[in-house]
């Protein structure tokens, strides 16, 4: 359905912000915190199209966002491939492996698709902590920098300009999508894959579509990350990253893009404000977003929706 | 236009149905009945590729069709509806409709990302004759109001005119009026008749032998998986096998 209020006005809004955000930096440590940020946003916008809007869950993107990183990284750093056409391949490479793997797994539902997930992450962290020839094993192994068209991205302020494009061009195409007949038809497989059946769905295919879709976005800003950082480990791969990445969508509110930005941002950032409590860091941490859950179990995007009725209310009363 | 010749479904040692037959004639209502259990739902599900045909054949138009897939059918001109309902709770109901539209809609990626013209054209277009198809059955000041929160008789009747939005030739309704009050039942078999004078085809399944004899141009009826009569409304109501199958022998007997 087209929404009743403006997708560009927000857009504009979220440009804005990230115009402004800036100016209140005080240091690079800033800087990079905001570019984590930006980027574990834009994995976890495609990984709520998988699981807030497909309604399919995935154990393995912090996985899936590993192999494609390292695969940009072996081609740029190894074998000396321009870092563009290096992610390139790397995300034609993730888009088949991920549609080769969707297809037998997409079958499962629920707490087995979970568990199949989770498997095949777990399979590629060891793999990338195995094959030490390539990957450099757990010490993980140093990233060239990344060169377009002779420019080289060096200064934290270029990597932000470039992050906050790709992350406000990424929220405009998604809001767009959710909004077409391909988000509807999303959403229908989450509530009833009968009913989507019915009217003429091949709800296999279009699972398949949304878990490629999901990881090749995964594989672009883990790939970024590695160059931005300029080094690699396996932990990218790791199990304790695709939970991370799952509580960020949950946490932000299924089924909702924004939602998957204030998760990111929120779970990105929070360490770093908390890091004042020491060695009650995690304790903290861990009890807020017990609380979150407890009093916004859709999410902080919920708190968003509220305030909208609300004035919807009041003026519909008024 | 449907031809269904001697399918046969086994569940482990049980024949759920077995070497049924029957011909669906083209903008007739054509209803099956029988007894709990008679199967009744497993062929449906046959005919709609649910579940896998042990042997026999399934025609359309001439066509086989036999264990084709759902979705694949909605293509060919079947369309089906659930006994148990099968709406989308969290779409609006407006957008149950639209989902109906879903095949002739372009649901390309890129051109969904930019908004191109293609995609805003087509929901402009189909959110009006999807407000049409609300409108035909007063459904249309619920449009925007979330299915989930909608009674048990307007989901059924969304469930029917979400089947009619794929612009089906024929239409299995498997038991569109159960748990529906007289006057919601009235309304479904005016609904269907509505449906047939558009020239789709209807195969029923019922429990509601009122409305069944009501509307029904044929009657095909099963019991333990078996064809046990077939005719027009009258000639089953007066099949003595029939009466057996339904009231037990001793009905007859006992008269």
């Amino acid at each position: 359905m087209l929404k009743k209020y403006n997708i560009n006005a927000q857009i504009i809004f979220l440009t804005v912000v990230l115009m402004i955000i800036p100016f209140f930096f005080e240091n690079d440590f800033y800087y990079e915190i905001a570019i984590l940020s930006m980027l574990n946003a834009l994995i976890v916008i495609g990984l709520n199209l998988l699981m807030g809007y497909a309604g399919q869950v995935s154990l393995g993107h912090g996985a899936f966002a590993g192999l494609g990183a390292y695969i940009s990284v072996v081609l740029s750093t190894t074998y000396g491939l321009n870092p563009l056409l290096s992610i390139f391949i790397s995300v034609t490479i993730m888009a088949l492996l991920s549609f080769l793997i969707s297809k037998p797994i997409l079958k499962l539902k629920g707490h087995y698709l979970a568990m199949a997930t989770l498997g095949i992450g777990i399979i590629i962290s060891i793999v990338l902590e195995v094959e030490e020839e390539f990957t450099g094993g757990s010490d993980g192994m140093s990233v060239d920098s990344f060169v377009v068209f002779g420019y080289e991205f060096s200064d934290s302020t270029a990597w932000y300009v470039l992050c906050a494009v790709l992350l406000v061009f990424t929220i405009w195409a998604f809001e767009n999508l959710i909004n077409s007949p391909f988000g509807r038809l999303l959403r229908s497989i989450h509530d009833s894959e009968k009913a989507a059946n019915s009217v003429g769905i091949d709800v296999s295919y279009y699972k398949s579509i949304v878990f490629v879709i999901s990881v090749v976005i995964a594989t672009i800003a883990g790939s970024l990350y590695a160059f931005f950082s300029g080094f690699i480990s396996p932990q990218e791969a790791s199990f304790s990253h695709s939970i991370e990445l799952v509580v960020m969508v949950v946490l932000g509110g299924l089924g909702r893009v924004y939602g998957a930005l204030f998760g990111a941002v929120i779970l990105t950032v929070l360490p770093q404000l908390l890091t004042s409590f020491e060695d009650y860091e995690t304790l903290v941490f861990g009890c807020i977003i017990i609380a979150v859950m407890i009093f916004m179990p859709k999410g902080i995007a919920s708190l968003f929706d509220n305030i909208l009725k609300k004035k919807e209310q009041n003026s519909a009363s008024s | 236009m449907l031809q269904v010749s001697s399918v046969t479904k086994q569940f482990g040692g049980l024949k759920a149905v077995d070497e049924l037959s029957f011909n669906v004639k083209k903008g007739t209502i054509h209803s099956i009945i029988g007894p709990n259990g008679a199967g009744k739902t497993t062929l449906v599900n046959m005919i709609t590729g649910v579940y896998k045909v042990d042997s026999g054949t399934v025609f359309l138009d001439g066509g086989d069709i036999t264990n084709l897939a759902t979705n694949k059918l909605v293509h060919r001109g079947i369309c089906r509806t659930f006994q148990h309902l099968e709406i989308c709770g969290n779409l609006t109901v407006i957008e149950n409709v639209m989902l109906g539209f879903d095949k002739y809609m372009d649901k390309n990626i890129l051109r969904s990302c930019f908004r191109a013209k293609s995609i805003l054209e087509d929901e402009k277009r189909y959110l009006k004759r999807g407000m049409h198809l609300l409108d035909l059955i007063g459904l249309a000041d619920f449009a925007n109001k979330e299915a989930k929160n909608l009674s048990y008789g307007i989901l059924k009747k969304l469930e029917i005119i979400r089947a009619l939005a794929t612009t089906p030739e024929l239409m299995l309704l498997d038991e569109p009026v159960a748990g529906l009050n007289p006057k919601e039942t009235e309304e479904v078999s005016e609904l269907i008749q509505t449906v047939v004078a558009d020239e789709v085809t209807v195969l029923l399944v019922e429990h509601d032998m009122k409305m069944i004899m009501k509307i029904s141009d044929h009657i095909t009826v099963m019991n333990f998986g078996k064809k046990l009569a077939e005719g027009t409304p009258k000639d089953v109501v007066n099949n003595e096998e029939v009466i057996k199958a339904y009231l037990g022998s001793g009905a007859l007997s006992g008269r």
